[in-house]
């Protein structure tokens, strides 16, 4: 579609202002009917487990030690000690540093170990730098790698930069996942979503990613929905399929069912799967539990009675 | 875990909150009374389950009616200062608010429209029209129509049944707000919330009758029209209807406004923001299952993108869910009645044998009820029955266009003129369309939207007469402009 050979920074400017705008007002619109579906008993208890199957449990702290992820990828495992139903979920995002510990706590089972490579999470840093982040993380064994755009090339109009630096981490990745962080916080407006969404596939990522978590707004069902309707039209394009993945400031087990609705009605139910979607999360977990041994029982147990990391 | 589909569990809103008696009486001069005509059962669309008996107004009834409506406007209700009679509408507008949900549920059992329409969209924007005219009740003379306007007596208003306590809220709250004193005569298959909303008028003490409601069906409307003593006529429902009014009101001394049908044009330009049009398409003539007289039922969308709009189009049509109306995730509700139903089932029949293509996604029908697949029509021209007649059901005509000169000579290529949708990102295309489009309203980029600031009402046969904002005040005023 866009022969690399011939891709220039202006082709891919005119390509990438040619796609359709997004009305604001609309999307919100939008974005508030589907959350406002009513999602109760049998529909509830499925949405919770394959939310649980879903999260990217993460520790993304200056502060953090081997002990305290160590104790995350045991949560990892297994949620809820005392309920072994409660499904594993999907990955443990730490900094690079913490990847082979990560690794190491997580052996034997086929949770995921993702980091946050490319100068996480402003980006600003030398190409080689990041590319040595990288192949960094990968050498010490992880399989996914979520990566930040470069903001400010993307709001200068360097489009080409962005892609390129897309394409040198995607290969730094080998066989990991590469997820890209599109930090739409500070895109801030719904067409630079969408472009940004579009420039990330065309640069071959595997899933596109809102937000680091550490800039607000982070994810919000605007902004995925977006991103939902880029993949969805992207597989309609060339037939292949990138995940998504909102991080930052989801929380509730309310708030997770609103993105399944709309996972499931923008993009179709082929995405409502992990390999395809994910929640960046770290106190979501705690919620969804909560909300689980609440079906299970018909009572509210309390914050005590699910564990904190 | 299960298989990779997200089924919603049935999340029905209860129906305990509504207290349904067996039967109910006309309203007149604030009491419940006996009606003199054969009473009639007024069903639910979505199960043809019986929801009560209600009362037929006869001639006699009707005089009653309009005899207490006459008296209570000379003796109260035109003496009042508007400030007085401002506390009235707004203690109105805040028990809608506070009975809102057993309005809502009332509305759905008795109309077919999903729950969440009743509750997000009819309800609210009922209150709304009158807080908002409740505003105005005290400063009249400050509207631009005039030093003095002058209330015109007693108003006789007929209305529709695809929103049944919205269109009563349109036409009450502005006559009771300018000192008009009503009896208003709601559909035949929808009356429940005009006579819950009877109620509320007892509740709010409004002195007795202010507000007059009698049930029945064509005769007992054409009784409250014809009737002397009525001295502004307002209507919302069908052309043909509307048409009869306003030859039987002819040469009379009586105001009449009138708000018909209508053959809405949404326009889709190639540089439209394409997701967020095929949503205001489908808002545009799905909502309230295409029981809309503003509803756009021609998509009119360039040639250029017109494969893939239709493909959108299609692709979220698949996501509509049709069913029951009380569940909180129906999108699409009952067809009101087998009549109503019959007539969409005509004429789209007629739309096949004129060549149209006819397309539903997967959908399976409840066995009970009236019921009918969102539709969509491709290989439409200008010249079929189902691109030019009103069909008030779920039933989209795809047209396309060239240019925007085009565009403009096929929307306003209709009998109607009510309404209007223009989606484009260029906003000089925008206001040059809406400045062509002969109709009552155009949106820009969104399509369906309601609010008591702002007047509504059409050209040619989607009627006369404007209803909301400071124009419908002047329908309900001596020295304004009641006849626009």
């Amino acid at each position: 579609m866009l022969g690399v050979s011939a891709l220039t920074n202006a082709a891919l400017t005119t390509w990438l202002h040619g796609l359709p705008g997004v009305d604001q007002v609309g999307c919100e619109a939008r974005a508030a009917a589907l959350g406002t579906r009513s999602v109760k008993t049998t529909a509830k208890a499925w949405a919770i487990d394959t939310a649980i199957s879903m999260i990217d449990l993460t520790t993304l702290e200056g502060a953090d030690t081997e002990g305290k992820v160590r104790s995350l990828c045991a949560k990892a495992a297994r949620p809820d000690p005392l309920d072994p139903s409660t499904p594993h979920v999907a990955a443990v995002c730490v900094y690079n540093d913490m990847v082979g510990v990560a690794k190491d706590a997580l052996a034997g089972t086929d949770i995921h170990v993702a980091a946050v490579a490319t100068a996480f999470p402003s980006g600003r840093a030398s190409l080689p730098v990041k590319l040595l982040d990288t192949s960094d993380a990968v050498a010490a064994g992880a399989d996914e790698i979520d990566m930040v755009i470069d903001r400010g090339a993307f709001l200068s109009g360097r489009y080409r930069d962005v892609f390129d630096e897309i394409v040198a981490v995607k290969e730094a990745c080998g066989e990991a996942h590469l997820k890209v962080i599109l930090e739409t916080g500070e895109l801030v407006t719904y067409d630079n979503v969408r472009r940004a969404s579009w420039l990330a596939m065309l640069a071959g990522a595997d899933f596109i990613k809102t937000s680091t978590g550490k800039v607000q707004p982070a994810a919000t069902l605007p902004v995925t929905l977006i991103m939902l309707e880029a993949v969805r039209d992207w597989r309609e394009l060339t037939g292949e399929m990138v995940g998504v993945k909102p991080a930052g400031g989801i929380r509730t087990t309310k708030d997770a069912v609103k993105y399944l609705v709309m996972v499931s009605e923008v993009a179709g139910d082929d995405w409502l799967d992990p390999d395809w979607f994910r929640f960046g999360a770290s106190s979501l977990l705690g919620d969804l539990q909560l909300q689980r041994q609440k079906l299970a029982t018909g009572a509210y147990s309390g914050p005590d009675y699910v564990t904190i990391d | 875990m299960t298989p990779k589909k997200f089924d919603y569990a049935p999340a029905p809103e209860s129906r305990s909150v509504v207290s349904l008696q067996p039967s109910y009486g006309l309203f007149v001069n604030g009491e419940f009374v006996d009606g003199h005509g054969a009473s009639f059962k007024s069903i639910n669309p979505a199960t043809e389950e019986p929801l009560a008996e209600v009362a037929a107004a006869d001639a006699s009834d009707v005089d009653a009616a309009v005899r207490a409506a006459r008296t209570a406007y000379t003796r109260v209700w035109s003496r009042m200062p508007g400030s007085e009679r401002a506390k009235y509408v707004y203690r109105i507008a805040r028990i809608m608010q506070e009975r809102a949900r057993e309005l809502a549920v009332l509305e759905t059992l008795d109309n077919g429209k999903p729950i969440k329409e009743s509750r997000d969209v009819d309800v609210p924007t009922a209150a709304a029209h009158f807080f908002y005219h409740a505003g105005w009740a005290d400063k009249l003379e400050h509207a631009g129509l005039g030093p003095d306007p002058r209330s015109l007596g007693v108003a006789g208003q007929v209305i529709p049944w695809n929103f049944p306590l919205l269109m009563l809220a349109w036409k009450i709250a502005p006559a009771l707000a300018t000192g008009n004193t009503v009896v208003l005569k709601p559909a035949e298959t929808t009356p429940l919330t005009a006579l819950l909303f009877a109620e509320i008028c007892q509740q709010a003490d409004l002195p007795p009758g202010v507000v007059n409601i009698v049930t029945g069906a064509g005769d007992t409307g054409r009784a409250l029209v014809e009737h002397d003593g009525v001295d502004k006529v307002a209507f919302t429902g069908s052309t043909e209807v509307g048409k009869a009014i306003a030859r039987a009101v002819a040469g009379t001394r009586k105001r009449v406004t009138l708000e018909l049908g209508g053959k809405a044009a949404n326009i889709v330009f190639d540089d439209a923001p394409i997701d967020q049009a095929v949503e205001g398409v489908v808002n545009g003539i799905f909502f309230n299952q295409g029981h809309v007289c503003c509803a756009g039922s021609r998509l009119l969308v360039q040639e250029s993108v017109a494969d893939e709009v239709v493909r959108r189009l299609q692709r979220r049509m698949s996501t509509l869910r049709l069913g029951d109306p009380l569940d909180k995730n129906t999108d699409i509700g009952a067809i009101n009645s087998a009549e109503q139903l019959d007539r969409i089932v005509e004429l789209t029949a007629a739309g096949e044998a004129d060549g149209g293509t006819r397309w539903s996604p997967p959908c399976e029908l409840p066995d009970r009820g009236f019921w009918f697949a969102p539709t969509v029509f491709t290989d439409v021209s200008q010249t079929d029955r189902i691109a030019t007649e009103e069909i008030f059901g779920p039933v989209l005509s795809v047209l396309t266009f060239r240019t925007p000169q085009e565009a403009v000579a096929k929307a306003n290529n209709t009998p109607y003129g009510l309404s209007a949708g223009v989606w484009t990102e260029k906003g000089s295309r925008s206001l040059w369309m809406a400045d062509q489009l002969r109709a009552g309203v155009v949106w820009a980029n969104t399509f369906n939207r309601f609010d008591p600031t702002s007047p509504f009402g059409g050209y040619k046969e989607s009627g006369y007469g404007r209803e909301g904002g400071v124009h419908g005040l002047a329908a309900y005023l001596a020295d304004g402009e009641g006849d626009l």
